[in-house]
């Protein structure tokens, strides 16, 4: 089996590492790129199916040069074999649709130079831009199936078959199960999780970790860096040029007005606490009446 | 390992199974992956030694088949502390001290003999046992906890686990410890007597390596131990021990379990009354720093020595089995079980072309006896002489006199004193020692009392209290799965856990254990209630109270770092 796991490096939104200037603009060079959150589940998923059935995995980001650090973040965590990264100030500012061509030039090139895919991963949308749109529209431009929303995963490789389970939100949730031949791409939803019940597979989990310390060491031993030349993409078609997407403007969000006042209470302190009690005692309901 | 099929969910199968990653389990699948045998090791800790405690002496006999360091190349330089080349005994009667060296007896059948803290130790046997097994198809896995045995027509053929799917084997070593769930599933051990176990606690010290040196008058290559009865505890028969390490000290008590029940003793209280002792203040002056607390349960290999450890395709090593020798001041349980475990390994091989399932656990438990290990283990001469010597009404007797003025006046004069020094270097009459007050209690605060000199410092010790201890370890808690369930919260039934567990005091809210006072219809109860999140695993309330008792799922629970 070899699959192909594609991540993207978004702002780190996480309390602490995040900066916001005083118009509640985001500040991108104080706040650190990581791997988008939702990725790490497409990279679970992966994982899974080299530890089950064996093969390679590589991970493919499209970004700056700086994005080379996500990839070697999956290195580290799920242990890729190698990392490709498409990088060109051509494709600076792309929208889903530009991102979508590109990223679909770097699979093929892929496909030319390395090797056939089998199967390529996605999380189901990045933390930054939220549209869910560039899974699905990477998958169109390579003409392939796509199964979103994926739970959990069994695939047969001799049959050539990949069944998933998937969840189908609605009033009330469903979980569907569907088969796809390969090659195809699967959309993992956050729900996903990986399961390593036998030994066996246990064992090879630990020994990828080994083999990947060493690795990821020497990270850029194992990156290969594609521009739009070596993708064969006309830049009119890609980047800014080749985004249809026009954003008119952005609003920020106004800030709730705070009425809320908060006065720290020793738990040790007696006087305190029965002074709390007492003026909570008029809202207290429920219990004891 | 072959896999009967992978999609139709049936079982993978290994050649040999070793369950618990500690050193019995080791050495069995270190000697396993020697012979060239597929092994799979599967360790419910997050690292093997972070669910083991010791009291930290691992011995090397001359006169055993394996040692740890015959299986393990450079264990004493990688794995261990230091080692043992002064040793002490202390008779304490209230201030007054009488001390023998016990070098000779401590020598006895020893090559070598260092202090060890168990998660530096066993997880350095866990790299060195997954790097020889996985060269044979096998490895260790961390994490998992085997919960039971799987059967096949009523026949042992394998284990199950909370994380992973049954797995079938040939050879099923449990080496899962004092609480071995494999042992009782298997019907060969039990829960039931208190007499039969010991419960051991223990603080490691923090203490500089120049410190230890200074305060103990020794070299950086050597270690002292010095161990401590008397009156110190006050009814509860047991002793004290300390021993050095590289940089700290491990301090503990050793009581009967039985003793604790009865003389309702909270067991970190009798380790502060060693801590706090005037004699250690020599050692521990006012910096006293604790790294960590912990407690375990120690078989007594005298009396529940599986003399036939082995069911089908299972067999036990180590404290699973009971192996653990508690003979007068000596405790050793770490050596037999590394010989036991790479006997069993040997016992596979050689028959391994037998179809009968029983086949290597007999050859085992035949090794286990002519290697001469059984005999340390339930020696013939105490099965002999503890009809007399444990007879209440013997016990009496002897105290009566040893109390008296004639008694005390025969054990306290001058020849007395050598011939007393000689005893207790003997190992024949060592092995004899009833496990009576008399030994324990009576007899070292006679001798502290006619011997010993009056110590006239104080100590200016403050331990940490129980709820500092429990709040110093580190926990992944299981939340809303408790491992351990009260089926009798009786008072009768169950009350005794609220002293004996190590976790839990009379009084104190913090613990596993609590009484409760409960009034129903005018009338008043006592009962028992369990909180599970500060259980350190030891498994005393699975004697002691009416329990269903099961280890944390793999990875749970208590994490020790030092061990």
């Amino acid at each position: 089996m070899r699959s192909i796991v594609l991540t993207k490096g978004v702002p780190d939104f996480s309390e602490g590492a995040v900066s916001f200037d005083e118009d509640g603009h985001l500040e991108r060079g104080k706040t650190p790129t990581v791997m988008n959150p939702n990725d790490k589940f497409a990279v679970q998923a992966a994982l899974q199916t080299r530890v089950r059935h064996g093969g390679h995995v590589s991970g493919m980001s499209m970004g700056p040069p700086g994005y080379a650090d996500v990839l070697k973040e999956a290195m580290e965590t799920v242990y890729t074999d190698d990392n490709y990264l498409l990088s060109d100030r051509e494709l600076a500012a792309s929208d889903t649709w530009a991102t979508a061509i590109t990223l679909c030039a770097g699979l093929e090139t892929y496909q030319e130079e390395v090797g056939d895919i089998d199967i390529v991963f996605a999380g189901f949308k990045s933390a930054d831009g939220e549209t869910g749109q560039t899974g699905p529209q990477t998958a169109w431009a390579m003409d392939w199936p796509i199964v979103t929303h994926v739970l959990a995963l069994d695939i047969d490789p001799d049959e050539r078959v990949l069944r998933a389970k998937r969840l189908v939100e609605g009033d009330i949730d469903e979980i569907e199960t569907v088969e796809v031949p390969l090659p195809c791409f699967v959309v993992t939803d956050p729900e996903f999780e990986p399961t390593y019940r036998k030994a066996s597979h246990r064992l090879t989990h630990k020994q990828l970790r080994a083999e990947t310390e060493e690795r990821a060491a020497d990270h850029e031993e194992h990156l290969t860096t594609w521009n739009h030349e070596d993708l064969n993409l006309d830049p009119d078609y890609i980047g800014l040029d080749g985004s249809p997407t026009i954003v008119s403007s952005v609003d920020p969000i106004p800030k709730a007005p705070s009425e809320r006042e908060a006065t720290m209470i020793d738990p040790g302190d007696e006087d305190e606490m029965s002074e709390m009690l007492e003026e909570m005692q008029p809202y207290a309901t429920g219990a004891g009446d | 390992m072959s896999t009967e099929s992978d999609d139709t969910g049936e079982y993978e199968h290994y050649e040999a199974v070793v369950v618990g990653c500690g050193p019995g389990g080791a050495a069995a699948a270190a000697r396993l992956a020697d012979h060239g045998v597929e092994t799979l090791v599967l360790e419910r800790g997050t690292e093997a030694g972070s669910k083991n405690v010791s009291g930290g002496l691992i011995y090397a006999e001359e006169s055993a088949a394996y040692t740890i360091d015959d299986l393990f190349d450079g264990f004493r330089e990688a794995a261990a502390e230091r080692p043992v080349t002064d040793y002490h005994i202390h008779n304490i009667a209230g201030n007054k001290v009488k001390s023998y060296e016990l070098t000779d007896l401590h020598e006895h059948d020893t090559d070598w003999c260092d202090a060890v803290l168990r998660r530096q130790m066993d997880s350095w046997l866990e790299r060195r046992v997954h790097e020889k097994t996985s060269e044979t198809g096998g490895g260790v896995l961390t994490d998992v906890r085997v919960n039971g045995l799987l059967r096949e027509n009523g026949e042992i053929v394998g284990v199950t686990c909370d994380e992973l799917d049954p797995i079938k084997a040939d050879l099923i070593v449990g080496a899962d410890g004092v609480n071995s769930e494999l042992a009782r599933d298997a019907g060969l051990m039990d829960w039931e007597e208190p007499d039969e176990w010991f419960q051991g606690v223990k603080a490691v010290v923090d203490m500089e390596p120049d410190v230890v040196n200074d305060r103990f008058g020794i070299d950086d290559d050597e270690g002292v131990a010095h161990l401590f009865s008397g009156d110190l505890f006050e009814d509860v028969r047991g002793g004290g021990f300390l021993y050095t390490n590289e940089d700290s000290l491990s301090i503990g008590t050793v009581f009967h379990l039985d003793s604790l029940v009865e003389e309702n003793a909270e067991p970190h209280e009798l380790l502060d009354a060693l801590l706090t002792h005037p004699l250690l203040a020599q050692w521990l002056r006012d910096d006293y720093d604790e790294r960590e607390y912990s407690a375990k349960l120690v078989p007594d290999s005298k009396k529940v020595a599986h003399p036939e450890p082995y069911q089908d395709r299972l067999v036990l090593v180590g404290d699973a089995a009971g192996q653990m020798q508690a003979q007068g001041p000596i405790i050793k349980g770490m050596n037999h079980a590394v010989t036991a475990g790479a006997l069993a390994a040997d016992a596979f091989v050689v028959t391994r072309d037998d179809a009968e399932s029983e086949a290597a656990g007999r050859r085992y438990a035949q090794m286990l006896e002519k290697s001469g290990t059984m005999d340390k283990l339930r020696p013939r001469r105490y099965e002999l002489s503890r009809g007399v010597g444990e007879h209440d009404l013997v016990e009496s007797a002897v105290d009566r006199v040893l109390e008296s003025r004639v008694g005390s006046l025969a054990v306290g004069n001058p020849i007395a004193n050598g011939l007393l020094k000689r005893a207790y270097n003997s190992p024949f009459l060592v092995s004899m020692l009833p496990d009576t007050s008399t030994g324990y209690v009576t007899l070292p605060t006679v001798i502290g009392e006619q011997h010993g000199r009056t110590i006239h410092w104080g100590s200016e010790i403050e331990p940490p209290t129980l709820e500092e201890r429990i709040g110093d370890l580190t926990y992944d808690t299981d939340v809303g799965n408790p491992h351990i369930e009260l089926r009798d919260e009786s008072a009768e039934a169950s009350g005794a856990a609220v002293h004996a567990c190590p976790v839990s005091a009379e009084d104190f809210g913090g613990g596993c254990y609590r009484s409760e006072t409960v009034k129903t219809n005018g009338t008043e109860e006592t009962l028992v209630s369990l909180d599970t999140q500060p259980c350190i695993e030891c498994g005393t309330c699975a004697i002691v109270a009416d329990t269903e008792w099961e280890h944390p799922r793999g990875g749970k629970g208590v994490e020790y770092r030092e061990g």
